[in-house]
């Protein structure tokens, strides 16, 4: 089930970072499927899972500081660079493939290796993230980036920087997301992240936008993955249903059912 | 028109990072450019196939529009769309073989119309009713409703060994070849009048009617409009109805006029791209319809140049031009 749970777990871990500092994260499927891409060619180019995952974690960031710098420093609206950067992602990535490998769908087999660790540090990011945004200064800032903007410029705290940094993480940790799935399918394939992105963000959403509550919303999630993987053929409910779960929960959560989902104050928000 | 300059910016983005490409795969832009056009409008069964797809997006773009000018995000037009073809291509099969042809296509865009706005008023609803982020809900419901449809052809209505259901006996549109003998082979049909139709009867309803008064009222300031006695929860639930039915009879252009039954993923993308449509043409209705035809022609033209340089680079280019124009258009906090 960890297997399952550890995209999800570094890029839920990644979104709450960029979320709670006010920058709408819709490009975290883009991220990660950059990152999956990444992972292929690194592995693939540099002959072992070291390098893929190096390759993975930058090119989820390559496509975050694009999303960082159309929105912070161009303000665009951050909904629409983010679905752009989804399918930016998508585009470049069959483009990098198609290009390098002549394929228009696969990558060619690549090592893997090196998923205990990464699993074990998908957990880690969820509790790095916690740490970081409850515990540290830069995590004070953070939340006051993404609350209170105005009052926290007034203190001298750099909004647009803080915010940049925040999403070029969540670029890193949702890169190592998809660098884990590329790696553990040995192969990148086209759109393989399949949504998990999206899954991730519902996860932080589900979480109220905190890191432990997110992370358990990740194992949650996998776990019916799981189940549904285990009982397929002989279960009663059909595949289709299963892989709604994700979906349906967070639309109840943020209908406010089992109690109000509330972002951060300042999320979506241009201009400080 | 300082309206269109966040237009020109993307694309003219989209074309140096299109230029660039073409030249690291050591190609000459020219070219490209060259065969591009020969393979859309420069043959009449390229120019047929700009126009069916078009056509699409045409609807879904005026279902992003349609929602953004009341101040709301439709995402969900790829799932709007699915629903409108799947009630279209599911009621057809109800019509016997017999069935008056007008009535059965009307009954069927009215399905599809039906389909899709179902599809648009749980958001709406959820947004209206639960203050539920309809960016969000969207996004996720555009999964569940795609699975969804997933799995009732898969597992009830399918053809085997395929994954469209049978083919309607009534309510079939012809094609245009059946007019223009030049666009043979193509799958350009008589949805796309639907598509103009769909277009100006949007653009009165938002610019000459009290309704559509109330919808960019609520667009531009909710406190101002409820200030005016408007009331804005009715009017989201009520403009993103109409707004998944639009989508949803987008649905038609494949299921009534290509296929002739529903296929499950015929939607493509096409709810996506909405997005940029919708934002390329200023959500104006005609500006809609022209950028509907620069992306048929894009995504078209993908394929016809494919032989110099991948189509995927017209993936790439959709991106581009949608982040161009996000860039420079003005936000409002």
């Amino acid at each position: 089930m960890l297997r399952i749970a550890t995209p999800y777990l570094f890029t839920a871990a990644g979104g709450t970072i960029a979320e709670r500092s006010g920058i709408v994260s819709l490009g975290l499927e883009g991220y990660m499927l950059a990152g999956a891409c990444g992972a292929a060619f690194g592995s693939y180019y540099g002959g072992n899972a070291w390098s893929g995952i190096v390759w993975g974690a930058a090119g989820g960031a390559l496509f975050a500081a694009i999303h960082a710098l159309a929105t912070i420093r161009y303000r665009a609206d951050q909904i629409v660079s983010g679905i752009a950067i989804n399918i930016l992602a998508v585009g470049a990535t069959r483009f990098a493939i198609r290009v390098a490998f002549g394929s228009s769908s696969n990558s060619p087999r690549v090592s893997g290796g090196a998923s205990g660790l990464l699993e074990f540090l998908g957990l880690l990011s969820i509790l790095g993230v916690a740490g970081l945004i409850n515990r540290t200064r830069f995590g004070l800032r953070l939340r006051a980036a993404g609350e209170h903007p105005e009052a926290a410029a007034t203190v001298g705290i750099s909004v647009s920087h803080i915010r940049a940094m925040a999403v070029v993480a969540s670029g890193i940790l949702a890169g190592l997301g998809g660098a884990f799935l590329a790696l553990d399918q040995h192969q990148f394939s086209d759109e393989m992240t399949a949504g998990r992105g999206f899954i991730a963000l519902a996860a932080v959403i589900f979480g109220r936008w905190q890191p432990f509550r997110a992370g358990a919303a990740c194992l949650l999630f996998a776990a019916a993955e799981a189940l549904e993987i285990n009982l397929q053929g002989t279960s009663a409910i059909p595949s289709q249903f299963v892989a709604m779960i994700p979906y349906v929960l967070t639309v109840v959560a943020l209908a406010g059912i089992v109690g109000r989902s509330v972002p951060p104050a300042a999320l979506g928000k241009t201009g400080h | 028109m300082k309206a269109l300059y966040p237009v020109i910016t993307g694309a003219l983005i989209a074309l140096v990072v299109g230029d660039l490409l073409i030249l690291g795969v050591g190609q000459s832009p020219a070219d490209v450019y060259r065969l591009l056009i020969e393979g859309t409008w420069g043959n009449p069964y390229g120019l047929a196939q700009v126009l069916y797809k078009a056509t699409t997006l045409t609807f879904t773009g005026l279902a992003v529009a349609l929602a953004l000018r009341a101040g709301l995000f439709n995402i969900g037009a790829e799932a709007q769309l699915a629903l409108g073809g799947f009630f279209a291509g599911a009621f057809g099969l109800l019509l016997p073989a017999g069935f008056p042809a007008p009535l059965a296509v009307i009954l069927c865009i009215a399905a599809a119309a039906t389909g899709g706005a179902i599809g648009g008023a749980i958001p709406g609803a959820l947004n209206a009713w639960f203050g539920a982020n309809e960016v969000i809900t969207t996004i996720l419901l555009n999964f569940v409703v795609l699975f969804f449809l997933n799995w009732v052809v898969t597992a009830h209505l399918h053809v085997p060994e395929t994954v469209h259901t049978r083919a309607l006996a009534s309510g079939t549109v012809p094609r245009l070849s059946a007019v223009i003998p030049a666009f043979r082979g193509s799958a350009a049909n008589a949805i796309i009048v639907l598509a103009i139709i769909a277009a100006i009867v949007t653009s009165w309803l938002v610019f000459r009617t009290r309704f559509g008064y109330e919808l960019r009222a609520v667009g531009l300031s909710p406190d101002a409009a409820e200030a005016a006695g408007i009331i804005p929860a009715r009017v989201r639930v009520a403009t993103f109805t109409l707004a998944g039915a639009l989508a949803g009879m987008g649905g038609t252009n494949f299921v009534l006029g290509y296929k002739h039954y529903y296929e499950d993923g015929f939607s493509g993308g096409a709810g996506l791209i909405g997005i940029a449509v919708a934002l390329a043409g200023r959500t104006h209705p005609i500006g809609i319809m022209l950028a509907a035809l620069a992306f048929a022609t894009l995504s078209q033209g993908g394929l016809a140049i494919h032989a110099l340089v991948p189509k995927q680079m017209a993936d790439i280019l959709q991106g581009v031009v949608i982040l161009g124009i996000a860039v420079a258009s003005r936000t409002k906090s």
